[in-house]
């Protein structure tokens, strides 16, 4: 059967010792059986590894930084769309996200291209300073959390929290604070860097699991691997890791996209309590770099979620091979200084 | 004032030195003083093969020069001073 | 042969984790026209810098903040805050699209009963109110939001053996989930300040309580604050009702709509995190409906909106007085319009377009205004096109309190015009001169000069 052709913009193209998810789902695109896939990358930087891939990534462009703006960046993908003529986009990273979930209307209407993305409701409701929140609504456990602007009020934490606790800024970083007094520490010494509000969380001990899953906004899981990580990173990245065979896990993961109708790919992160308890720590909004996995297990996510974004008809899979390692390894590329210039340059490679 | 002559520069305006490994970008006066700088030509003489190429009157080219070549001291791309 | 254009040599180290081209690209379209009329023509004819105001957007937010708010609820006022921008002719057009006035000092209160809004239109807000605002603001059946306990019992002595009564409402200060709380101003909900001074004034039958304030912060992004705002005023509404069977008239939302300026420090575009009108309408209107009144008690919601207003509705010309480097390589631009126009720019990140072309080159700099002061910094890094001296530049949405705020600091206060709905400029504040600052000094005779 003759593979249908469509053009896929994808950014994190950082495929570094930290990396980001382009690359893996570029791969797994790459492997579709259903369509013949041409890849623009969208880059930040003109040192991200993958545009200089070019048996992955066929043609890539420069887009400019959330931080300038949504007029600035539709600016840009209309021009490279006029070039291009892109089916449908998956961003990648975080902070650009905010923009890409904006603009998916309009660039379904103006351009044709279309997206999976959570709705900016849904976005929002899984942030880390209301995470709590989102469990009590979707019926999954989540570390009691509190916000707290003042290192005041921790002296009456002691009437909700019991110590070991977790102190935690508003984007990154955490501590474990045995004590008030190292609460306090860790409070001003994550609030001069993260600004306020600081989060305190219950501590949970135990093993951390996590899971790549796809929903179909309507209620649907379309697919969820659950993996262990087997070798960490001095940055917290998983080096290797195993999916894993649990019911309760998929079961939990079922409810929580079912319930938030929950649009796209997302990496759910829990902690399995000594007890047996899971708790989400936290749910990124986008595949997790790993998502190559779920393809080596059986379910290829990326290729499904470009078939939701076309409208098409997408079936939940059923099972997924247990026991498959993924083992990450980095790899120098060789890449000649008229690679560099021009994407330097005009911003195209 | 010499240019490094090893240096490399395109014609899209882009400069890489191959002594340190960095890269620039230029426009296109930029450009033109530089090729003038790397036929070791004088101050005077470059000052008037832009005035000649581009609409342009001496004094700003003599002001916007010297900013300039400062730049190309700061980012080493120069030997020795004038 | 023709010669080619010249633009001044340019070189720049490419950095690869820095923003590429394509970051900022709308940032230097040019932008020569405003309403229609050429910058050139502007600073010719009214000289530079200029602040330049547009009636038509004046109107367009006017008209679209109610719509937003009239669609969903049936009684719906706005009045106009004065502190964010009180030149006369502004006022005017808020006052012509049926705005009220809100002020909070009885020089800004003046200034609306000389723009003939009627006093019973005037909303009297602030802390600084003396027994002689007071009596003027009684004696003009104005509406009296009381700030504080000293000022309830000046008001209730200045009442006092006489007949005349006085409208008033409190301005109540709560928790509605946002940090900083505004605990300053006002009487606090949750500790029951509120209801106290509420009993007080019911019991001073010269006192009318007609409505009830508060004003939750300034620029703010949730809309979910205004809910919890909304329903706390609701609730102290209801109590009233039941404990006096008094129905209160008005509920005062305030302001704090944000502007889609970018505040310093956010990584996202102002343009692209706020809130729309119709956002913050559905949050306070809905709570309002479904608070249980009943149809014929609703109160009338009243919105004190400035800078989602008027922040977009008019731009300042400046030119390039100098273009340096610093000692560490960077550029640095001098600009004839500094932090004395732009007080606003130590909060706000504010866009700056060029007004005439350049070519896609840019380069990044910091922007100094003229002060001889080193706090006087616009941008402390902004990629901006080519700029040479006498090059003009056009700042963005400096409508909200920068024509208020603005400080007589080493530099005299220019010109402001208004481009009127057919593209007609009018002269509607002059710029001063040393007269306009010597008229008010007086030399002892002893100083003079003989």
């Amino acid at each position: 059967m003759s593979k249908r052709q469509i053009t896929v913009a994808v950014s994190g193209l950082n495929n570094i010792d930290s990396p980001g998810p382009g690359i893996p789902v570029i791969r797994a695109l790459k492997e579709s059986e259903f369509f013949d896939v041409r890849i623009i990358g969208l880059s930040y930087e003109n040192l991200e590894p993958g545009l200089y891939m070019r048996d992955l990534v066929d043609k890539s462009y420069s887009i400019p930084l959330p931080s300038s703006g949504t007029a600035t960046l539709l600016e840009r993908l209309a021009y490279i769309n006029s070039v291009e003529k892109i089916d449908v986009i998956i961003p990648n990273f975080d902070a650009e996200l905010h923009s890409f979930i904006k603009l998916s209307e309009q660039l379904k209407r103006d351009f044709g291209i279309a997206t999976a993305l959570p709705t900016q409701e849904q976005f929002e409701s899984r942030h880390k300073s209301v995470l709590y929140d989102f469990g009590v609504e979707n019926e999954v456990k989540v570390p009691f959390s509190k916000m707290i602007f003042s290192s005041a009020e921790i002296s009456s934490l002691k009437n909700e929290f019991t110590y070991p606790l977790v102190i935690k800024g508003k984007y990154y970083d955490a501590s474990i604070a045995a004590t008030p007094e190292q609460a306090v520490n860790y409070f001003n010494k994550i609030s001069a860097k993260w600004g306020l509000p600081i989060i305190v969380q219950e501590f949970v001990s135990g093993n951390e699991v996590n899971v790549t899953a796809l929903g179909d906004g309507k209620g649907n899981c379309i697919g969820a691997v659950p993996m262990r990580k087997l070798y960490i990173t001095d940055k917290g990245k998983a080096w290797a890791g195993v999916s894993l065979d649990d019911e309760k896990l998929i079961e939990i993961t079922n409810r929580v996209i079912s319930n938030s109708k929950w649009k796209g790919g997302c990496e759910l992160e829990f902690i399995k309590s000594n007890a047996g308890e899971y708790y989400l720590l936290e749910m990124n909004p986008r595949f997790p770099a790993w998502v190559y996995l779920a393809v080596g297990c059986g379910q290829n996510h990326p290729e499904a979620l470009v078939k939701m974004a076309l409208g098409e008809d997408v079936q939940p899979f059923d099972s997924y091979d247990v026991g498959k390692l993924f083992i990450r390894y980095s790899f120098d590329q060789i890449v000649d200084l008229k690679d560099f210039e021009k994407i330097s340059t005009i911003g195209e490679l | 004032m010499q240019i490094n002559k090893n240096i490399a520069i395109s014609d899209s305006g882009f400069i890489f030195n191959p002594s340190t490994g960095d890269s620039f970008s230029t426009n296109q006066v930029g450009m033109e003083i530089i090729r003038l700088l790397k036929d070791n030509k004088s101050k005077e003489e470059v000052i008037s093969g832009v005035v000649s190429k581009f609409n342009v009157d001496e004094a700003t080219v003599e002001k916007d020069l010297s900013d300039f070549t400062l730049m190309l001291n700061n980012f080493q791309l120069v030997i020795g001073h004038e | 042969m023709s010669k080619l254009s010249y633009e001044r040599p340019f070189i720049q180290k490419l950095n690869t984790g820095s923003m590429n081209k394509f970051g900022t690209k709308t940032e230097f379209s040019p932008v020569s026209q405003l309403d229609g009329v050429p910058v050139k023509k502007l600073t010719d004819e009214y000289g530079s810098p200029l602040f330049v105001i547009s009636e038509r957007q004046i109107r367009k937010n006017s008209q679209n903040a109610n719509r937003a708010f009239k669609t969903r609820y049936p009684k719906i006022q706005f009045a106009w805050s004065y502190k964010t921008n009180y030149i006369d002719a502004v006022c005017n057009i808020f006052h012509q699209e049926g705005s009220w006035a809100e002020v909070v000092s009885v020089f800004e209160y003046k200034k609306a009963l000389r723009n003939g809004v009627s006093g019973n239109n005037i909303i009297f807000n602030g802390p600084d109110k003396s027994v002689e605002d007071l009596e003027l603001a009684v004696d003009n059946n104005s509406l009296i939001h009381i700030d504080h306990f000293d000022e309830l019992y000046s008001l209730v002595e200045l009442l006092s053996g006489g007949k005349k009564k006085a409208r008033v409402a409190i301005r109540v200060n709560m928790d509605t989930g946002i940090y900083p709380m505004w605990d300053r101003f006002g009487f606090n909900y949750e500790n029951g300040q509120a209801w106290n001074a509420i009993n007080k004034i019911m019991a001073h039958p010269e006192l009318e309580l007609v409505g009830l304030h508060c004003h939750i912060g300034t620029y703010m992004l949730s809309t979910s604050a205004y809910a919890t705002a909304a329903y706390k005023l609701c609730d102290l509404a209801k109590h009233i009702k039941l404990s006096y069977n008094l129905v209160v008239q008005y509920l005062d939302l305030g302001g704090g709509f944000a502007s889609s300026n970018t505040l310093k420090g956010s990584y996202l575009q102002g343009a692209d995190i706020i809130p729309t009108v119709d956002d913050y309408a559905e949050a306070i209107t809905s709570t309002v409906l479904n608070a249980g009144f009943k149809q014929d008690e609703l109160p009338t919601i009243i919105l004190e909106s400035g800078r989602a207003l008027i922040d977009d509705a008019a731009w300042l010309i400046g030119s390039v007085l100098a273009t340096k480097r610093l000692s560490d390589g960077r550029r640095a631009t001098v600009v004839d319009f500094g932090v004395n126009l732009l007080f606003n720019a130590f909060w706000y990140d504010y866009k700056i377009s060029p007004a005439q072309d350049f070519t896609h080159h840019t380069e990044d700099m910091a922007l100094y205004g003229p002060l001889c002061m080193n706090i006087d910094c616009i941008r402390e890094s902004v990629n901006l096109p080519l700029l040479n001296k006498g090059d003009q530049l056009v700042v963005h949405k400096v409508g909200a309190y920068n024509m208020t705020q603005w400080l007589q600091f080493i530099q005299m206060r220019p010109n402001v015009v208004l481009i009127d709905m057919e593209g007609n400029v009018h002269l509607v504040r002059e710029k001063e001169s040393i007269d306009t600052i010597i008229q008010q000094e007086r030399m002892p005779e002893y100083l003079k000069k003989k």
